[in-house]
């Protein structure tokens, strides 16, 4: 398909010989504001594609820092709609802006009517945590009639015959999660990450991001030697956690992060 | 679907399934695939049997309960006594199970989740038994309520890990479960203590459960020579009740009544009656009924009993109420412990408060049978007694206002104690 903001994006930064960042930051937190202040940081300090978090009461994969930025955005009355907005103020910056979701804030909002509505926004589409394409009928057919990508992910622990079937179905990017475990940064990206990139490609993905405890510039130059993209979260989500409330240091902080993160993108490919 | 007690998974109607994360695929799958060949195997059931009877205390009796079935309408009511197991709940019966499983699938660690601690109870006795490691998630809330079982699970070797995420409850031990399950799968099984989350726990479950029905139908009929005209279980995540229900699930004159937690009351909003008062969407890995808000995040439970106070239900509960099968109805935190109070004065036996919710049942239905005609001794009421109540001795006690006045923590009568 071509129809994909995403895979172009990934695939311009291919062409400049470098591996595209996606950031992941939770809508909602610190609060709504804040958290389209931070996206739109982000990409200005050299986020290629944003992943905008829908935060939920039961975050079955994210790790403590992501949970608790989710509980929060929870209890500032972050909604749904909230998110929609967020994804318009963010995706105005050019980036492809996709929403990460659990499935169930969207069952409930309609799969349809969240295509509809995403759409509208200027969105490009969801990943899906906890929705393998065997139960995503759904949300596959909607997705289709609104050219939005999908994105699934594929983990190491993913037989060959998933690896096709989890690569055919989808669209902009497959997101290979680097160990098996739950968000967080970690010391070192798992050494199943590589072997995975590689089998996933050869199951026909012609892109493929990893996230999961991606946290260094350093960590981010090894990932992009092999993969197509590196998918950092909670470690930005961990620059904006401050007791002080500062968040003019915060985003400082965020930028800085980014921009070393950028940096390592753009190495990458050079030790390749 | 011909015959409803075969219903395997993932699905059950529109409900079941598996929304998870990838990175279990492959667990679920080797879980699904073992237990499709563990069951028929003639050496798996001749070891669970003789655990069954030799362990557990298999079979558990019938009792005939007619001092409390007075104010049951006078109808005939059967208790179907899994209090009197090893551990003192019906949980032992599916854990037993998953531990023969779990040394089939060559792991050496279990984990598990808890609400009011029976089946992280259970879970660390089969882990004693088998020599397997085990760590149990309980939310920390349910760790202060049930801190006895803490103790009880400390003892018997187990390491038990307060939640503190979300509302600390049960939902979220069994976040916290998956989560240790995903990154240790290699090494460790997730015992899952109801018949719900992804496929196959839910037929799993139902599978090593359905002798609490399968006994129950054989003993009546023995004693009585008759099947039961209604048969009532509690449902937290359901596993008393189709375990009770399996057996009858195709005979289609016995009514099958699950009781649901509605705490306060449903119209207060603090209750846990997923069926009777939520929807369906997506929890723990299945579609099924939960208690959400307009935007799919999920309402947090109340009930005076731990082991019911989870906003989700197995998925075939949720099937057999969406096709008219099983009927689920709401018992109030009152009603539940007035029933409580009932069989321990009129029997001398002690109910779990999860239990005492299908006793409640038990005690309206057989009412209403009888106001509508039905002849007394001719009505026979088949309840699921799942566990006993020494756990909620002192829940109780607060309740009725027994504790010695020093000791109280000043709540009054009919107060919520554990809220
Ligand atoms: C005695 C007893 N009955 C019932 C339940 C509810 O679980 P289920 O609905 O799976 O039977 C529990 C849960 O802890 C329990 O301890």
């Amino acid at each position: 398909m071509t129809g994909s903001r995403t895979a172009a994006t990934i695939d311009a930064a291919r062409a400049e010989g470098r591996a595209a960042l996606v950031v992941y930051l939770p809508v909602g937190y610190p609060d709504v504001d804040g958290s389209i202040a931070a996206a739109r940081a982000a990409v200005e300090a050299g986020a290629d594609i944003v992943e905008l978090g829908l935060p939920y009461s039961d975050p079955g994969m994210d790790g403590a820092v992501n949970q608790e930025a989710m509980q929060a955005a929870l209890a500032g009355g972050t909604r749904t709609a909230d998110v929609l907005r967020a994804v318009r103020e963010v995706a105005e910056t050019g980036a492809p802006t996709l929403v990460m979701t659990y499935y169930n804030p969207v069952l409930r909002y309609g799969v349809d009517r969240f295509a509809t509505d995403l759409v509208a926004a200027g969105g490009a589409g969801l990943i899906t945590p906890d929705l393998i394409p065997d139960e995503a009928g759904e949300w596959i057919a909607a997705a289709d009639a609104h050219d939005l990508d999908k994105v699934f992910l594929v983990a190491p622990s993913s037989t060959t015959e998933r690896l096709h079937l989890t690569t055919a179905a989808s669209r902009g990017f497959v997101y290979a999660a680097s160990t098996m475990g739950v968000t967080g940064a970690r010391a070192s990206v798992g050494p199943r990450a590589e072997a995975l990139v590689a089998a996933t490609r050869a199951a026909g993905a012609e892109r493929v991001c990893v996230g999961l405890g991606v946290s260094t510039g350093a960590q981010a130059a090894e990932v992009a030697s092999y993969a197509d993209g590196v998918i950092v979260g909670s470690a930005l989500v961990r620059t904006l956690i401050r007791s002080d409330g500062d968040r003019d240091a915060a985003l400082e902080d965020l930028r800085l992060l980014i921009g070393e993160l950028a940096e390592g993108v753009r190495a990458g490919r050079l030790v390749r | 679907m011909t015959d409803f007690r075969d219903a395997v998974g993932p699905y059950f109607g529109d409900f079941g399934g598996r929304f998870v994360p990838e990175a279990l695929i492959a667990a679920l799958d080797d879980l699904a695939t073992a237990w499709d060949k563990l069951k028929d195997d003639p050496t798996f059931i001749e070891r669970l049997a003789a655990l069954h009877r030799d362990y557990t205390g298999r079979p558990s009796p019938i009792t005939e309960v007619p001092r409390f079935a007075e104010h049951a309408g006078g109808v005939r009511v059967f208790l179907k006594r899994e209090d009197l197991n090893h551990t003192g709940s019906h949980k032992i019966n599916n854990v037993l199970g998953q531990a023969l499983l779990t040394q089939q699938v060559g792991k050496t660690r279990v984990i598990a989740e808890t609400g009011a601690g029976q089946h992280g109870v259970a879970t660390a006795t089969a882990a004693a038994l088998f020599g397997l490691d085990c760590t149990i998630y309980m939310g920390e809330e349910d760790t202060r309520r049930q801190a006895l079982n803490v103790a009880r699970m400390r003892l018997l070797g187990a390491e038990v890990i307060p939640v503190t995420a979300g509302s600390r409850t049960l939902k979220d031990a069994i976040n916290e479960a998956f989560r240790d399950w995903v990154a240790n799968v290699e090494t460790t099984n997730y015992v899952f203590g109801t018949a719900a989350g992804p496929h196959p726990f839910p037929a799993l479950v139902r599978d090593l459960q359905k002798i609490i029905g399968e006994e129950a139908r054989e003993q009546l009929s023995t004693r009585i020579g008759r099947l039961p005209d209604a048969v009532v279980a509690c449902v937290g995540g359901g596993s008393n009740a189709i375990g009770i229900f399996t057996a009858f699930l195709d005979d289609a004159e016995v009514r099958l009544i699950g009781c649901e937690a509605a705490g306060d009351g449903v119209e207060t909003g603090r209750h846990a009656a997923t069926i009777g008062a939520g929807s369906p969407g997506v929890l723990h890995g299945a579609k099924t009924y939960l208690l959400q808000d307009e935007d799919g995040q999920t309402i947090e439970s109340h009930s005076i009993s731990a082991g019911l106070d989870y906003p989700g239900v197995g998925p075939e509960h949720s099937w057999l109420a969406s096709i008219g099968r099983a009927e689920y109805r709401p018992v109030t935190d009152a009603e539940a412990m007035e029933a409580f109070r009932l069989l321990t004065r009129t029997e001398g036996i002690m109910p779990a408060i999860e239990s005492a919710h299908a006793l409640a049942g038990a005690i309206t239905l057989g009412r209403e049978l009888v106001a509508a005609g039905a002849d007394p001794a001719e009505t026979v009421l088949l309840v699921s007694l799942s566990g006993r109540g020494d756990k909620d001795v002192e829940t109780a006690a607060e309740w009725f206002g027994l504790v010695d006045s020093s000791a109280a923590s000043g709540e009054d009568e009919g107060g919520s104690t554990t809220a």
